[in-house]
């Protein structure tokens, strides 16, 4: 087989970053993204952190580096033979491609807050998630959101670190996403109060710290340590929100008119459809299973499939931007023969 | 009202939306430092009047947060100032103490 074409499973950021690295380096990657735009969770997003960068700058120098490349939206991959030295592909569409690398990009879902049955998400009308705060600073009309909040209570930790849940992992991006919410909410509403509940604060991230001293200083952002027991609903459509306060010792108690639920990043439903596909492997946590962890985090153990991003594990974009680019490396000499 | 010979305990919940945080705001505005504390507890180990008295600084934030009156900390204070020196955010909490002694005063 000689031909240059790449596969890439997944049009987020992992996947376009990759493919345009690819197209540089002279190869013809071929992207496959199953909805009907590509940007993945960052066409979501209205600011990043840390540099509250616009999302949609981000997606647009992604995208403008894709000239070349072929994309197929609203498609998936049917099946995938494994040939001598490479992959034989049918694509939902009908397409057939045949090619030596694959690129599995497939990204996360987020944790559906509706099983979290005790916050009320779906039920309580001013319940809602980290996401759909994202969607309404970045215009989406929501009726569950007060014209004028006078308390607002974000909830850490919505399935992450919660065995009963099935994912006892910690999604890393939702206490900066937290405490960048709480800030951008103090500013559109300056008087009203704002309390953070959460079990840990975990701001390992360039930057992410001083985003943690000024919403205490500048914006006076206050932080509870305690996980949210349950939430129920005054007669006024209030939510009284409750929890221990852990550094007391005593419990509390919080009427708010807004809640806002950090869920937390799971493996893409689709990941275990694919593992089986390439014939590779899931990890305990139910993502992708790198090599290691640690020097092959792009690479399967099949030969030229490899990973990037959000597949294989909670991810800042940062990360996964780094990881597009060591995975377009990695592919670029394994065709090459350079091992 | 008829007197049954029993009555409800008090819940001892704090309402967070709802307990007077006037002492906390007077003396932030004083020492605005004090927003920047995160119960680390450095300051209360290190603090040589701690084990004899419960003298916490951290506690005595913390309360104040929670509208609490905390004046019955302040005496046992030595104002040695070495919860200043460990306080990892940099508060002041010296001078926090002697401001706040000030405040009480003045009532
Ligand atoms: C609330 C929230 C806010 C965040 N904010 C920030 C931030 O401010 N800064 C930051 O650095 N990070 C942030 N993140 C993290 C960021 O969203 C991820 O790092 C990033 O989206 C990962 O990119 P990805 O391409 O790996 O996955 P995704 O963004 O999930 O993209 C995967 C793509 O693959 C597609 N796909 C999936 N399965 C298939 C399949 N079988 N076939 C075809 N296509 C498929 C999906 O439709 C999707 O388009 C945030 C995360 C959350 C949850
Ligand atoms: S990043 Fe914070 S909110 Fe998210 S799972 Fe980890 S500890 Fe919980
Ligand atoms: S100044 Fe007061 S509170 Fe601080 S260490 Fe000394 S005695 Fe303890
Ligand atoms: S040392 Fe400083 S940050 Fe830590 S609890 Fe005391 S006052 Fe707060």
């Amino acid at each position: 087989m000689d031909n240059k074409k790449i596969l890439i499973i997944g049009g987020g950021p992992a996947g376009l970053e990759a493919a345009r690295q690819l197209l540089r380096l002279g190869w013809e990657p071929v992207i496959v993204e199953k909805t009907e735009q590509i940007g993945g969770h960052l066409s979501r997003w209205y600011k990043l952190f840390p540099d509250m960068m616009p999302a949609s700058e981000l997606l647009e120098q992604l995208t403008a580096g894709l000239e070349g490349a072929k994309v197929y939206l609203k498609t998936r991959v049917a099946y995938m033979n494994r040939l001598k030295d490479g992959y034989s592909i049918m694509l939902s569409n009908g397409t057939g491609i045949q090619c030596r690398a694959v690129l599995i990009a497939s990204g996360f879902s987020l944790f559906d807050a509706s099983k979290k049955e005790e916050y009320g998400y779906g039920v309580y009308d001013r319940v809602i998630t980290n996401a759909d705060l994202e969607a309404w600073f970045a215009g989406a009309s929501d009726s569950r959101i007060p014209e004028h909040p006078r308390r607002i209570a974000f909830v850490h930790c919505v399935g992450s670190r919660d065995l009963k849940a099935g994912n006892s992992q910690c999604s890393k991006v939702c206490c900066m996403t937290a405490i960048k919410q709480a800030i951008e909410m103090k500013e559109r509403f300056p008087d009203s109060g704002i309390w953070c509940f959460y079990m840990d604060l975990r701001l390992f991230g360039k930057k992410y710290e001083d985003f943690y001293i000024n919403a205490q200083k500048d914006y006076g952002v206050h932080f509870v340590r305690g996980r949210v027991s349950e939430v129920s609903e005054a007669i006024d459509g209030s939510l009284v929100v409750k929890a221990e306060d852990t550094l007391a010792g005593t419990p509390v108690k919080l009427n708010a008119d807004l809640l806002v639920l950090m869920a937390g990043m799971l493996c893409n439903a689709d990941t275990a459809t694919l593992a089986r596909m390439v014939r590779s492997e899931v990890d305990s946590d139910g993502f992708l299973r790198s090599r290691d962890n640690i020097y092959r985090i792009n690479e399967s153990r099949r030969p030229g499939v490899f990973y990037a991003g959000a597949c294989t594990g909670t991810k800042t974009i940062p990360e996964t931007m780094a990881e597009a680019r060591a995975a377009a490396l990695d592919i670029h000499n394994y065709l090459c023969g350079n091992d | 009202m008829i007197d049954f010979g029993f009555g409800l305990a008090r819940s001892s919940a704090v309402e967070l939306d709802k307990v007077d945080l006037s002492l906390y705001k007077e003396l932030e505005r004083l020492e605005p430092g004090i927003r920047k504390c995160i119960a680390c507890g450095s300051c209360s180990a290190t603090c040589t009047a701690g084990p004899w008295s419960g003298m916490s600084v951290r506690k005595l934030i913390l309360n104040l947060q929670r509208g609490k009156d905390v004046s019955g900390m302040l005496s046992a204070c030595m104002l040695c100032g070495k919860c200043s020196i460990v306080c990892p955010r940099g508060i002041n909490t010296r001078q926090l103490i002697l401001s706040l002694c000030r405040i009480y005063d003045n009532k």
